[in-house]
């Protein structure tokens, strides 16, 4: 081995040494948090005070207990699954429709239409939410789940809408031919030729929006103001007002929060880092 | 072409295009077209009252005490855009680039980077307020503990640190996605091109500079695009975590909490203000458009082609 290639080597080995503790620093950084947070949700608040790096006895879950009885938590969260999934189901099969439309035929206006949609892509939303507020008031649908649910479904439109078309776009047409040769209607077609050739966008789609609809707190903060309505994340923080020093409640409240798109994360992070990063870069 | 005849085949893709459009239509373009209008009202709570011309805006911009709390958070926003640009975006691309050299336990350091990104703003604004607590808090406790206790202080209590405090947790939240992006924009470099760049250099230095840089400008582009897009429409974080009024004095004060306070009121002062609310509205909705605008076309600019 030369002295020039060892001096490669050696330089190899000790950047990727430097990179290597760059990541582990990091990922211990992200970790460490989120890790006193759950260890701190199985101790009493003097506990969490005094020894605030001890490993807890696990079997305590009273703050779990105590969040899951005492408090709306669980109203919360039906509330999240109810909206989430209707704004994510309708989002998916209006964007599919439109996106499918756009891609497959040919009609007068479909390139200014598929424009309107991307425009919205760039809109910040929450600067019209005055206009937005006084509609809903409007509609009658102030202070009601419905209200977030229409206007998930127009947010996450656009960047569906966009996302559907171009893979619809891909998709090869002969088989579509091959059905309307044989007399199938077009209903028929798009149900059982294309639909299920779609799906890797749609999953894509669903999780690039599932994320954000999930997590929101701005809108139920301007439009729900009912205790019954509101969602996990809005319901969080009117719970966090009420046990501000209970700390052993508020970590768990946090914890079972977080938990469940924590484990779906875990156990779809490929699906998940590939929805979040291909929605924006494509 | 054709008048579109409602029969057969016009029918079936009106039906197909019409509900998405309604949806769109209504609460997306609609809002919008309205909060512009909006903004040239005069407003008596919820009732809209006599056309003002410019008088909003003028209001915001220029008569005290509104244009200095104006400024003021203006001043912020820009504070937390050109942070996070260097810490956010800075770290990320270095993450980027530590990930692509897929070293042992890559993966595991991948979904650790994004685990933040998935939690909602409420969860991370309330976690790191607790532990941002003087006495209890899981900072000065760490501080202790490692023999820095006397660098413990009231982060989110004082002006010198609420601010820096609240971009630190931003940036720990969202540091996955930049790095993940990058990281998207490296693998997709052509194996061929860094085999060239490997036989004309050592230098680690240049080969970041002059051949990962240049060819991951379209990842920078979205990154740096949808952080200055953020970063003004910041409301979440300073919300949870230091109040509707930006307190300490005013000090994480940014445009997205003056405008929720204008528009809705706060609990000190119950007054609200569609008029001015929209005049802010409309007035940070310009300058991110305008801004977002020119500067992609700037980025798209170097961004080459292979």
């Amino acid at each position: 081995m030369t002295a020039e290639s060892r001096r490669g080597l050696l330089g190899t080995l000790g950047r990727d040494g430097l990179l290597q503790v760059i990541l582990v620093a990091n990922s211990f950084f992200m970790l460490f948090p989120i890790v006193i947070m759950v260890l701190s949700a199985f101790k009493p608040t003097a506990a969490i005070f005094n020894s605030p790096f001890a490993i807890p006895d696990f079997t305590n879950v009273g703050n779990f207990v105590a969040v899951w009885t005492d408090t709306n938590f669980v109203g919360y969260l039906g509330n999240s699954l109810l909206v989430t999934g209707s704004s994510i189901a309708l989002i998916l099969v209006l964007g599919t429709m439109a996106a499918y439309a756009i891609a497959r035929y040919e009609f007068f206006g479909s390139a200014f239409v598929l424009l309107f949609f991307i425009a919205g892509l760039t809109l910040p939303l929450k600067l019209a939410i005055i206009p937005l507020f006084i509609l809903m008031r409007d509609l009658s649908i102030l202070n009601t789940p419905l209200s977030l649910i229409c206007v998930y479904t127009a947010m996450g439109l656009p960047s569906t809408v966009f996302i559907m078309t171009g893979f619809i776009r891909t998709l090869p047409g002969e088989l579509e031919d091959a059905a309307r040769m044989d007399g199938a209607s077009e209903l028929r077609i798009m149900w059982s030729v294309l639909l299920p050739l779609a799906r890797p966008a749609m999953v894509i789609s669903a999780i690039y929006n599932l994320v954000p609809i999930w997590n929101d707190f701005f809108f139920p903060l301007v439009f729900i103001q009912n205790e019954a309505y509101k969602t996990l994340p809005q319901g969080l923080t009117t719970f966090m007002g009420e046990y501000t020093t209970n700390w052993g409640i508020l970590f768990a409240g946090l914890t079972l929060s977080a938990a469940p798109i924590t484990l779906i994360y875990i156990v779809l992070s490929k699906q998940f880092i590939n929805g979040m990063t291909q929605g924006a870069l494509k | 072409m054709p008048a579109l005849r409602l029969t057969g085949r016009g029918l079936w893709i009106t039906a197909l295009i019409v509900p998405p459009l309604v949806f769109v239509a209504t609460f997306v373009a609609y809002p919008i077209i309205s909060a512009l209008a909006y903004a040239f009202f005069d407003w008596q709570g919820l009732l809209r009252g006599e056309f003002v011309w410019f008088q909003n805006f003028e209001e915001v911009l220029f008569k005290e005490p509104f244009a200095s709390w104006t400024r003021n958070a203006f001043m912020n926003n820009i504070i937390v855009f050109l942070v996070l640009m260097v810490v956010q975006n800075g770290l990320g691309f270095l993450l980027a680039y530590a990930l692509w050299r897929e070293l042992p336990g890559a993966a595991f350091h991948r979904v650790a980077v994004f685990l933040p990104v998935v939690l909602s703003t409420v969860i991370v604004g309330i976690l790191w307020k607790l532990f941002f607590h003087p006495l209890f808090g899981l900072v000065n406790q760490s501080l202790k503990t490692v023999g820095l206790g006397e660098l413990a202080q009231p982060w989110l209590g004082q002006s010198s640190t609420a601010l820096g405090a609240l971009i630190f947790v931003n940036a720990w939240h969202w540091v996955g996605f930049p790095t993940l992006v990058f990281l998207a924009g490296m693998q997709r470099i052509p194996r061929e091109v860094l085999d060239a760049a490997r036989m004309e250099t050592e230098s680690e230095w240049i080969k970041i500079t002059k051949i990962v840089w240049p060819l991951v400008a379209p990842s920078a582009t979205v990154v740096f695009i949808l952080l200055f897009i953020g970063s003004f429409n910041w409301f979440e974080l300073p919300y949870l975590m230091a109040g509707l009024d930006g307190s300490p004095f005013g000090s994480t004060d940014v445009l997205g909490l003056y405008f929720y306070r204008t528009a809705f009121g706060n609990q000190s002062a119950g007054v609200q203000d569609f008029g001015r609310g929209s005049a802010l509205a409309v007035l940070t909705f310009l300058f991110i458009a305008v801004v977002a605008a020119f500067w992609t076309v700037r980025l798209r600019k170097r961004e080459l082609q292979l």
